[in-house]
């Protein structure tokens, strides 16, 4: 997947005006593979390449125990805490959209608000992957990666 | 999946270690851990059970450095190695960009590596990979053990393609770099073909 930089921005303030109506702590897009999109919010104090991974796993493990169970998916996880509360849910396909809210929010206003702004945010992701896919098939002189050399990379290793 | 993200000028690649139980994925991870830089490495997360097997997985970041001016990440992964865990290591493949395989010397696992082999083979399939194309690296780990198969019967055994193989003893480190070298290595190559 490709994220570019004028996308990151749009999700970006997707996002914060979610974190904003939903009175919301931290507002997190992560892939299903655990890579982590885009983060608004008090993130600083959290471990959020952690975060992305676990809630990626997280995910995964219910994923699998709902088809176990005869259903699809479970569209949406609530963990809930003393102080700290966390909200997954899958925005389309692909992406998990992590809330995590306190005492100044609920899990209806979080739950409402997610509701309402998912939609917007799903086609934003979606023109992102058509965008990602389009330039994976056709455009690859753009990349610039398509000509790294084993010098790029053995530089890495500091040989 | 390779995610390359513009706006933080950042590559991110997933590495699964793969093997039969015991056999010494997480202490490839560990020794990793214990070796890089705190200022490139994350936290090490183990999911384990509480007699510390690996119950889902380990996980563990790692930043190699810059190219192109990218900051390349690679997300490190061990999957459970115990058979009844085969859910889990199906759901951690997800999205993978190289695969090593981490197998045990010692004669009483060469049937153990076998089957993980053949397990991995198949869930790389259910996944939509493909062992043969997918970047690869074979390790035999515990050379150090009284009991080790000769490399060269191992080999014959466990090799599947042109993989690179390493010879390692985790718990000291042999090997363990000059494995994640080769696997980050195949994997960036892979970026010019795909970006």
């Amino acid at each position: 997947m490709v994220l570019h930089e004028e996308d990151f921005h749009l999700i970006k303030d997707l996002i914060q005006r979610l974190r904003a109506e939903a009175n919301a702590r931290v507002i997190c897009l992560v892939d299903r593979n655990g890579q982590q999109i885009a983060c608004v919010g008090e993130a600083e104090r959290l471990d959020m390449t952690a975060l992305a991974s676990l809630a990626a796993g997280n995910v995964a493990a219910t994923d699998s125990l709902a088809r176990l169970i005869g259903e699809k998916d479970f569209s949406t996880l609530y963990h809930e805490g003393e102080k700290d509360n966390l909200h997954l849910s899958m925005v389309g396909d692909k992406v998990i959209l992590v809330v995590i809210f306190d005492e100044r929010s609920s899990l209806g206003l979080v739950r409402l608000r997610v509701k309402k702004h998912a939609p917007e945010l799903g086609a934003a992701l979606e023109r992102m992957r058509q965008k990602s896919l389009k330039a994976k098939s056709g455009k690859a002189a753009a990349s610039p990666f398509t000509d790294i050399t084993d010098e790029d990379i053995d530089s890495l290793f500091g040989n | 999946m390779t995610f390359i993200n513009y706006a933080a000028r950042e590559i991110n690649c997933k590495i699964v270690y793969y093997g039969p139980g015991l056999g010494g994925k997480t202490t490839n991870l560990k020794w990793i851990y214990g070796k890089s830089n705190p200022t490139s490495r994350g936290k090490l997360i183990s999911l384990a059970t509480e007699t510390d097997r690996t119950l889902f997985f380990d996980f563990l970041p790692l930043d190699l450095g810059t190219i192109r001016g990218f900051k390349t990440r690679f997300h490190l992964y061990t999957v459970p190695g115990q058979v009844f865990y085969d859910a889990s290591r199906k759901l951690i493949l997800k999205g993978v960009d190289g695969v090593v395989f981490v197998a045990d010397s010692q004669s009483a696992r060469m049937e153990a590596n076998v089957e993980s082999l053949k397990n991995l083979r198949s869930n790389l399939r259910d996944q939509g990979y493909d062992l043969a194309r997918v970047p690869y690296v074979l390790q035999l780990n515990k050379r150090d053990m009284a009991t080790a198969v000769p490399v060269e019967e191992m080999k014959r055994q466990l090799v599947m393609r042109d993989e690179a193989v390493f010879e390692a003893v985790a718990q000291n480190g042999t090997g363990v770099f000059d494995t994640l070298k080769a696997i980050a290595r195949m994997v960036l190559g892979e970026l010019r073909k795909t970006a």
